[in-house]
């Protein structure tokens, strides 16, 4: 029986057929997030009250809305027009609707009006469990907005494969040749004893160990992947 | 086909697909493509989506589907996204969106009302009679403190707490929008625990409004406090139930979600739900600022109750017949 794969990867299929892959992430990102968030908010409220205590009265009025318009709708703000508050994208994350499209005015009001019951009983309680029993680590929020917090895909670099083409044993399955392949355009990334270490691993294919084993696939990988 | 010659094959409209999206992504700082490049997104998109699909089946190395991937996740974003433009759409809310969603669910506005109005009026009457019972619900020193604010023989400012006696109206603005409209986005909230919070709420402050009302009529401070009251509480009272009325809409998602699955029912509820509370939220801004620059002014009380009564008139107006161009559509 194959183990099933231990994987937050959560699939969506576009109109145009093909399968894009999001990663929620979870509470503890979230919470430091969160955590960040406040002392901005913090920071402002303090700045405001500094400056408009210079108005008098008058600013004091002004205050009170600008500490109202913040504690509901500073998370609104950001998720409109960045797609998400600078403490979440601080660690790369961003928000999305469910179906991978940038998040809209309904969803956003939804997800944030309804942190007062995520808050509940302290400091997310809700929020958290929630979080925790939802395989896309949605929260209350989250579930009523039909919205979800991932990381912003990053692309990674990838080497060049450089070596002179050796013709592989026949007989190898396509994802062991997407192995072969990985593997060495994964060379730079990884370092040289680490390389060897998993190249002794298939010292039966190519009958060598140590630097020659690492070079034997090298090649293996050159030919798969151009041929010559 | 190997996959070098896949590559060599379709870097060309991979990389005009990305030199799209950069130029997208940058919106105003970056560099402006002609809006004929900029027209080849959707099929550059589709032809990719292709590539992607193709490089997944015939398992080429991951880099490369990482790469079509990212590509491909862009480019969904760039183009599903929807603009938001402020002005002409807040006007369509206010005459359309709000009115016509609140008559959609007529039966829990109504259900709202009842459970803020009907507790209020039967404990405003019982305090009234007797007025101890007012503080079975109420503690002493709010109590003490509303009759302070509404005091006819005060020589401070009518409704002002005590403390806040010479704060400035436009204080007194910033605090009502901040305090109100903070208790009926929580009442809203409380929905979502399967309309319970939402019941406590609604029938709590129907309660404690209801119990004072009675309290200081009984006390004669009718003028003072009546008359306060009538103008602005038109918007806030009726935005109380709205806000009461959007948390049942969630709470019914998930006691009474019919056919659909819970979370599919509180998706679309959820909808709905924030519209409404959209357009109390505008309504408890329009009540602040009644209640901070026309409710406290010094005139004679028949002034401020037929002032009030047109105001509730205008609310009722509002809400039953604005859109109604839109409903018959």
């Amino acid at each position: 029986m194959t183990p099933q794969k231990l994987d937050t990867a959560c699939t969506i299929e576009t109109p145009e057929g093909i399968r894009l892959e999001l990663y929620p992430a979870g509470p503890v990102a979230r919470g430091a997030a969160w955590l960040i968030d406040s002392l901005i908010r913090i920071g402002l409220y303090i700045g405001l009250a500094l400056v408009l205590g210079v108005l008098g009265a008058t600013g004091t009025g002004i205050l009170l809305v600008a500490v109202f318009l913040l504690e509901w709708f500073y998370p609104v703000y950001f998720e409109l027009t960045k797609g998400a508050t600078p403490g979440k994208s601080a660690f790369g994350m961003i928000v999305v609707h469910s179906n991978g499209t940038p998040i809209g005015w309904q969803a956003s009001m939804i997800r944030n009006l309804l942190r007062t019951v995520d808050f509940l009983p302290l400091l997310y309680g809700f929020g958290l469990v929630s979080m925790l029993l939802n395989k896309r680590f949605q929260r209350l929020g989250d579930m009523a907005a039909g919205s979800l917090v991932v990381y912003k895909p990053a692309p990674r670099e990838f080497a060049h494969i450089e070596s002179v083409a050796i013709t592989p044993p026949a007989g190898l399955l396509p994802r062991e040749q997407q192995a072969l392949i990985n593997f060495a355009e994964r060379t730079t990334r990884i370092s040289e004893s680490r390389t060897v270490e998993l190249a002794d691993h298939l010292a039966s294919l190519t009958g060598e160990k140590g630097r020659q084993g690492v070079e034997k696939l090298l090649g293996y990988a050159r030919w798969l992947a151009s041929g010559r | 086909m190997r996959q070098t010659q896949f590559q060599q094959l379709y870097e060309a409209s991979w990389s005009a697909l990305e030199e799209i999206l950069d130029s997208l992504e940058s919106g105003r700082n970056g560099p402006k493509l002609p809006p004929e490049s900029i027209r080849r997104l959707p099929s550059l998109y589709r032809d990719m989506c292709q590539h992607l699909a193709l490089a997944q089946s015939r398992c080429y190395s991951t880099a490369l589907i990482e790469k079509l991937h990212y590509l491909a996740l862009r480019a969904h974003h760039q183009l599903y996204k929807r603009e938001f433009r402020i002005g002409k759409r807040l006007l369509e809310f206010m005459v359309s969106d709000f009115p016509v969603t609140l008559r959609n669910h007529y039966r829990l506005f109504w259900l709202a009302f009842v459970l803020f109005f009907g507790p209020g009026i039967l404990f405003g009457a019982v305090c009234y009679f007797n007025p101890d019972m007012i503080y079975a619900v109420v503690d002493d020193s709010s109590v003490a403190q509303m009759e302070y604010m509404y005091n006819p023989d005060a020589d401070h400012q009518t409704g002002r707490q005590e403390g806040m006696e010479n704060a400035s109206r436009v204080s007194m603005f910033g605090f009502y929008v901040y305090n109100n409209t903070g208790i009926g986005f929580r009442t809203f909230a409380g929905g979502i625990l399967a309309g319970l919070g939402t019941l406590f709420f609604l029938v709590l402050n129907g309660l404690v409004i209801g119990g004072i009302a009675g309290y200081l009529t009984e006390l004669g401070y009718v003028d003072t406090f009546w008359g306060f009251v009538i103008g602005h509480g038109a918007f806030e009272l009726v935005a109380i139930v709205i806000s009461g009325m959007a948390g049942l809409l969630l709470g019914k998602a998930i006691i009474a979600p019919g056919n659909l699955r819970r979370i599919e029912a509180l998706k679309r509820n959820a909808g709905q739900a924030v519209i409404l509370i959209s357009g109390a939220a505008g309504m408890f801004f329009t009540a602040a600022l009644i209640e901070a620059f026309w409710s406290p002014l010094a005139i004679p009380a028949a002034i401020k109750f037929i002032v009030g009564a047109f105001l509730w008139l205008l609310v009722f107006f509002y809400l039953f017949l604005t859109g109604r161009n839109r409903d018959a559509a």
